[in-house]
Order: structure tokens, then C-alpha cells, then sequence
């Protein structure tokens, strides 16, 4: 086990828990997708932790592939979220 | 004594991480949270090269930060007033202390779930893991890029789902209305900005194509760049953010995934798997595919950034290109009742 990868690691699964209360918080809905993409980085923060292999060894590029992935689809799905928002008419209304 | 120096400056990154992460969430103003998180999309991209991901860091600048934060801030445009504590948050209805109090010991209880994976998932040293198999066969799939290796060849199957769920998104948008009204035409020290700037963003995108190959770089990050241009165009007060029109601008958006099914479909053709190139044309068959990938993100990033189709005028007609009544036609639209 590594130091370096047990702090980012750790600290991804704090934003993840920090994210995901938020986004269920009653808040503006812009404020809720900034809530699910900070989740979603600590999701990316702990795959890539997971992946480091100290500093000999290269890292293991299938947890990066899939990170990259997932930060074009976090994109795609937050900015047809905002589309949705902005349709109905603002960020105010949550339900 | 280096190895506490390194620790030292993790444990400070982390810090600032969680902070502006946290900041950016729960701030009263919504403006600062946005910019907030942008300031924390940057730090990630740092992160990402503590635990040597440069792939990942270079995306998450341009898309995680620069993209999606250019996103956040043209959508608070839309509602003048919503950046205030005043017509954002607090307009909405309170929750019981109950169900928050429900909902915060829930993530607690995930985050614990989770963190003892993840140790768990250290603890394991399991010799014939994926990497090695990459690592092994990497000689045979045409680029030397471990993480292209695997987005291109070893996984290609995601790769062209995503590009197809970048292009549903988008469908999604441009289903949804007009795209926002333009800004006015920039000064001279933006628009001569601009003019330096496209044409240098242009020359890297195609370098990071490029050096995707056998370093960091690809089609995701030189697509990012390409559409951060485009997004430049527009905030310099092109309309449609050096876009073309009509059916030129369909077929961009479809060009990354029709190139990929076309060469996957081909290559069953000629007795082949779906996307199992042959070794000899593995590196060509990924360049084609990157190249037409990176045409296709940008072009499906812009139209996301615009929030919908440039070619397609607002209720009023009023036309967005001379630039002068954009004011004007945003005015316009606001009044009219929704």
C-alpha cells in the first residue's frame, strides 16, 4: 500500500459523499449538477488511486481509459441536464 | 525526506481539493460556486499528475474544467438573477430535518462502504491483473500509448459507445429548442486575441492527435481543445462558434461514430471481429478513427456549449449574425411569457 494513493483515494471518497449529499439537498438545480460532477470526480480520483502502482511501476491504463470515458459522459450528461433546466424555464423549480 | 516533502505537498493538494470542493457547493453565490469549481477541475488536472495520469489531466482541464465550467457560466446567463442567494437557493422549499438528517448519515454510510473497499482493493497484489495483459500485448495494437492502446483497440467497443452517448446527449439538446442567443461582437483586444489564439489552439489539437499515438494526447483531448475554440469564436461574438450549417453540421457531429461503425462493420467484411484490426493497419485504422473522433467531439461539444442547433433562429426571427441586435433579441425573449 502507498501513501500517496491511500490520501487521494481517501480524499475521492470524500468528495464522493460530499457530492452526493448535496445533489440531494433542496438547492438550485445548477447548484445539484455541480453537486453530481463533484461526485463524480471523486469517483474518477478513486479509480485512478486505484490504478497508481507506485513510482517504478507504470500505472495501470484500463482505470484511466475508463476515467476518461466517464469525464466525456459526465460532460454529455450535464450539459443535456442544463438543457433540460434551461426548457423548463429556469433553475428554480425541483419538482 | 523527499518521500515527506511528496507527502506533504499531496496532503496540501488534498486539502485544497476538498476546500474549493466544498466552497464551490456551498457558497451563497452560485457565480462563485461555479468558478469555485472550475479552480477545482484545475487542481484535479494537477492530482491527475501526482498519480500519473497525463491522459487524464489534460481532459480534465480542458472538458472537466474549461468546458463544463464555460457550460455552467452561459447557463447562469439564461436566468438573470439566479447567481443571487435570493432567486437560487433559497426559493426553493426547506426539507425536513429528518429526511436531511436520513440523507447525510446515508452518503456517510456509503463514503465508509466505499473507503473500506477501496483499502480492501490495495490490499490486493494480484499479479495477472488487466494491466499486465496490456502491458504484454501493447507491441501488437498499433500505438505505444498504453491508455490510447486500450480506449482504441483493447476496448474500442467503449470508446464507440461513448462517442455515441456524446451524440445522444447532443440529439437530446438540439431536441430541446434554439440555441442561445449570441454575444456581441468583441472588441479589439478579444477579437485580436482570438485571432492569435484559433489558429495556435488549432496547430496543438492536431499536434495532441497526433503524439496521441505514443504519448499523452488522443482524439478526446485534441477534440476538447478544438471545441474550446470554437467556444472562444462565440464569446468573441460569432454566432455559431465557427460551425457550419445545416447538413454540414449533421454529418460533423455523426462523422466519429460513422467512421468508427464503417471500419468496424468493414473489417467483419473481410472475415475479421468487429474492430479487430489487423496488426499490420492497426496504427492507420486508430489515426482514422482518432481524426474523425476529434472532428465529431468538437463539433458535438460547440452544439452542447450553444445549448442547440446556431443554424436555428429564435421564436422572432431576429437574426443573430449582424450582431448588433443580440441585446436586443435576448430582451425579447425574456418578456415573452413562458
Amino acid at each position: 500500500m502507498i501513501t500517496q494513493q491511500l490520501i487521494f483515494g481517501l480524499a475521492g471518497v470524500a468528495l464522493f459523499s460530499l457530492g452526493l449529499r448535496m445533489a440531494f439537498s433542496p438547492r438550485a438545480l445548477l447548484r445539484r449538477i455541480l453537486a453530481i460532477n463533484i461526485a463524480g470526480a471523486g469517483l474518477f480520483l478513486l479509480l485512478v488511486s486505484v490504478a497508481y502502482r507506485g513510482r517504478e511501476m507504470a500505472p495501470d491504463p484500463v482505470p484511466h481509459a475508463l476515467v476518461l470515458t466517464g469525464i466525456v459522459v459526465a460532460f454529455s450528461a450535464t450539459s443535456l441536464a442544463l438543457a433540460l433546466g434551461r426548457r423548463l424555464g429556469g433553475h428554480r423549480e425541483d419538482d | 525526506m523527499e518521500t515527506l516533502a511528496w507527502i506533504l505537498l499531496d496532503t496540501m493538494l488534498v486539502t485544497a481539493l476538498l476546500a474549493l470542493g466544498w466552497g464551490s457547493l456551498a457558497s451563497k453565490d452560485l457565480r462563485r460556486g461555479v468558478v469555485l469549481f472550475i479552480g477545482f477541475g484545475l487542481l484535479l488536472a494537477l492530482v491527475w499528475v501526482r498519480l500519473r495520469a497525463p491522459d487524464i489531466a489534460l481532459a480534465e482541464a480542458a472538458i472537466g474544467a474549461g468546458l463544463t465550467g464555460a457550460l455552467m457560466l452561459s447557463a447562469l446567463r439564461d436566468e438573470p438573477g439566479t447567481s443571487s442567494e435570493a432567486a437560487g437557493d433559497a426559493s426553493v422549499r426547506s426539507t425536513p430535518v429528518s429526511a436531511s438528517l436520513l440523507l447525510t448519515l446515508l452518503s456517510a454510510g456509503l463514503a465508509i462502504v466505499l473507503g473500506a473497499a477501496f483499502i480492501c482493493a490495495l490490499d490486493r497484489t494480484d499479479p495477472a491483473s488487466l494491466a499486465e495483459e496490456v502491458f504484454a500485448n501493447l507491441g501488437v495494437s498499433g500505438v505505444s500509448n498504453p491508455v490510447t492502446g486500450v480506449l482504441l483497440n483493447f476496448r474500442a467497443y467503449d470508446t464507440l459507445l461513448e462517442l455515441a452517448v456524446l451524440t445522444a446527449a447532443v440529439l437530446g439538446i438540439l431536441s430541446l429548442g434554439p440555441a442561445r442567443s449570441g454575444y456581441q461582437a468583441s472588441g479589439p483586444m478579444l477579437s485580436g486575441l482570438t485571432g492569435w489564439l484559433v489558429p495556435v489552439i488549432l496547430v496543438v489539437s492536431g499536434y495532441l492527435l497526433w503524439v496521441g499515438a505514443k504519448a499523452p494526447g488522443g482524439a478526446f483531448q485534441a477534440g476538447a481543445l478544438l471545441a474550446a475554440a470554437g467556444v472562444l469564436l462565440r464569446l468573441a461574438g460569432h454566432p455559431s462558434g465557427g460551425l457550419p450549417r445545416e447538413l454540414a453540421l449533421r454529418g460533423l457531429m455523426v462523422v466519429g461514430v460513422a467512421v468508427f461503425l464503417i471500419i468496424g462493420l468493414t473489417l467483419m467484411l473481410v472475415g475479421r471481429g468487429f474492430l479487430d484490426y489487423p496488426v499490420a493497419w492497426a496504427g492507420s485504422l486508430i489515426l482514422a478513427i482518432e481524426s474523425a473522433a476529434t472532428l465529431g467531439i468538437a463539433a458535438t461539444l460547440i452544439v452542447a456549449f450553444l445549448c442547440g442547433d446556431p443554424g436555428q433562429r429564435p421564436e422572432n426571427h431576429e437574426t443573430a449574425d449582424s450582431g448588433v441586435p443580440l441585446a436586443k433579441c435576448e430582451n425579447n425573449r425574456r418578456n415573452t411569457p413562458r
